[in-house]
């Protein structure tokens, strides 16, 4: 039931939105059309602007996942989330969820391979999946479009959420699923 | 931070890559990103513009206002720097409404559009502001309703309940956005986080140079 209350919400929402806006807008005497296309002339500019934020961003997150760095920061940390019952086995897709969206998708899929998307790891990896957003790709993008350099305390509150997402998912799928 | 993290990556897929007779493969994805970057970027074109032109027309018929005072109790407390009807809201909470309906092609552009409107209330230009912190911290917990791109794989992998992990996944997201939220509030405060004095006074040394050329 509610999944197909949401689905129909998603499925409507764009054209509602590209229905009503203008036709609000029209009601009030906005030339919509000149209106459009004096919004839309920024899109570019936006989206060039972004280009050395991203290659700056992504280059290290793809140099970093082609050394095989990120088996040994595995091995590092698998004590410590071997204590909270974390199975190691989903490490490498917690890990790298905040670093690259493909990167941890294909982790996450692998590994439902293995184990079956049913298994206590299959459900946990899907949680934290869609549990939180790929958070440097966020960052190289929202700031790079503005110019914003300095990015103050934008990391480390993003990886708080990103751990707190890792722990939560961890404990509802052992409580729900476990 | 983002100078040690960065400098941190690469220095280490060196060092690892070369310990590990991986640095062939490290070069090339360093030039393989840096084309899926340009990719990314370019593919984004159109549907910024898209939803540049139609934000442009709401905020003309006065829809963004109405949406950024009908949220306005929550707006202030997140948001106390920014003035209650200001654009930037507006922006803020579509952006959020798409990601909620994992509307993901329309929540890039509306979060883009919001950190414009953000950016014209920061003095330091090149310095994030506490509003953007904050907006980013809700964009990272990113609660999705129906986490689409997941239940598509468990789809095609023959998961017997493919969508049960939507109610564990709301619950994790919620989670992830209290916790970023409230650490960006508290790290704010922080002295190694603040806003510095010089950044602040080369800022409004350089408005005061360019007050002519004002967007």
């Amino acid at each position: 039931m509610f999944e197909k209350i949401i689905t129909i919400f998603s499925t409507w929402a764009i054209p509602l939105l590209l229905f009503f806006i203008p036709v609000l807008a029209i009601s009030k005497k906005i030339k919509v059309y000149e209106t459009f296309v004096d919004g839309a002339k920024e899109g570019f500019e936006v989206a060039v602007k972004i280009i050395p934020y991203l290659v700056a961003i992504l280059v290290a997150i793809g140099m970093f996942r082609a050394s095989g760095a990120m088996d040994i920061f595995i091995k590092l940390i698998s004590p410590l989330t071997d204590l909270i019952g974390l199975p190691a086995e989903a490490l490498p897709a917690a890990l790298m969820r905040p670093l690259s969206g493909s990167g941890s998708l294909g982790i996450a899929t692998e590994l439902m391979v293995e184990h079956g998307p049913d298994s206590f790891i299959g459900r946990l990896v899907s949680t934290f999946f869609g549990s939180t957003e790929t958070t440097f790709y966020v960052i190289a993008v929202y700031f790079g479009a503005v110019g914003v350099k300095k990015t103050r305390h934008a990391i480390p509150g993003g990886l708080v959420g990103d751990l707190a997402g890792l722990l939560a998912a961890l404990f509802i799928c052992k409580l729900v699923f476990g | 931070m983002l100078n040690y993290i960065w400098l941190g990556l690469m220095a280490i897929a060196i060092i690892v890559g070369a310990l590990n007779g991986r640095l062939p493969e490290v070069t090339n994805a360093a030039f393989e990103y840096a084309e899926i970057s340009v990719n990314i970027a370019i593919g984004l074109i159109g549907i910024m513009a898209l939803w540049l032109g139609i934000m442009k027309i709401a905020e003309e018929a006065g829809l963004v206002r109405l949406l950024a005072r009908a949220i306005r109790p929550i707006s202030k407390r997140l948001f106390p720097e920014i003035p209650s009807e200001h654009p930037a809201i507006g922006a803020m909470v579509l952006n959020i409404a798409a990601n909620w309906l994992g509307l993901s092609n329309a929540a890039t552009p509306l979060g883009l559009k919001a950190m414009e409107e953000l950016q014209k209330l920061n003095p330091t230009r090149d310095t994030a502001t506490n509003a953007m912190a904050t907006f980013l911290a809700l964009n990272t917990g990113s609660i999705t309703l129906i986490p689409a791109t997941i239940i598509g794989v468990r789809v095609s992998l023959g998961s017997s309940n493919p969508t049960e992990i939507i109610g564990t996944t709301i619950f994790a997201s919620a989670c992830a956005t209290v916790f970023a939220v409230s650490a960006t509030k508290l790290l704010q405060r922080l002295p190694a986080f603040k806003i510095k004095e010089e950044d602040l006074k080369k800022a409004s040394e350089n408005d005061q140079s360019k007050t002519e050329e004002a967007d």
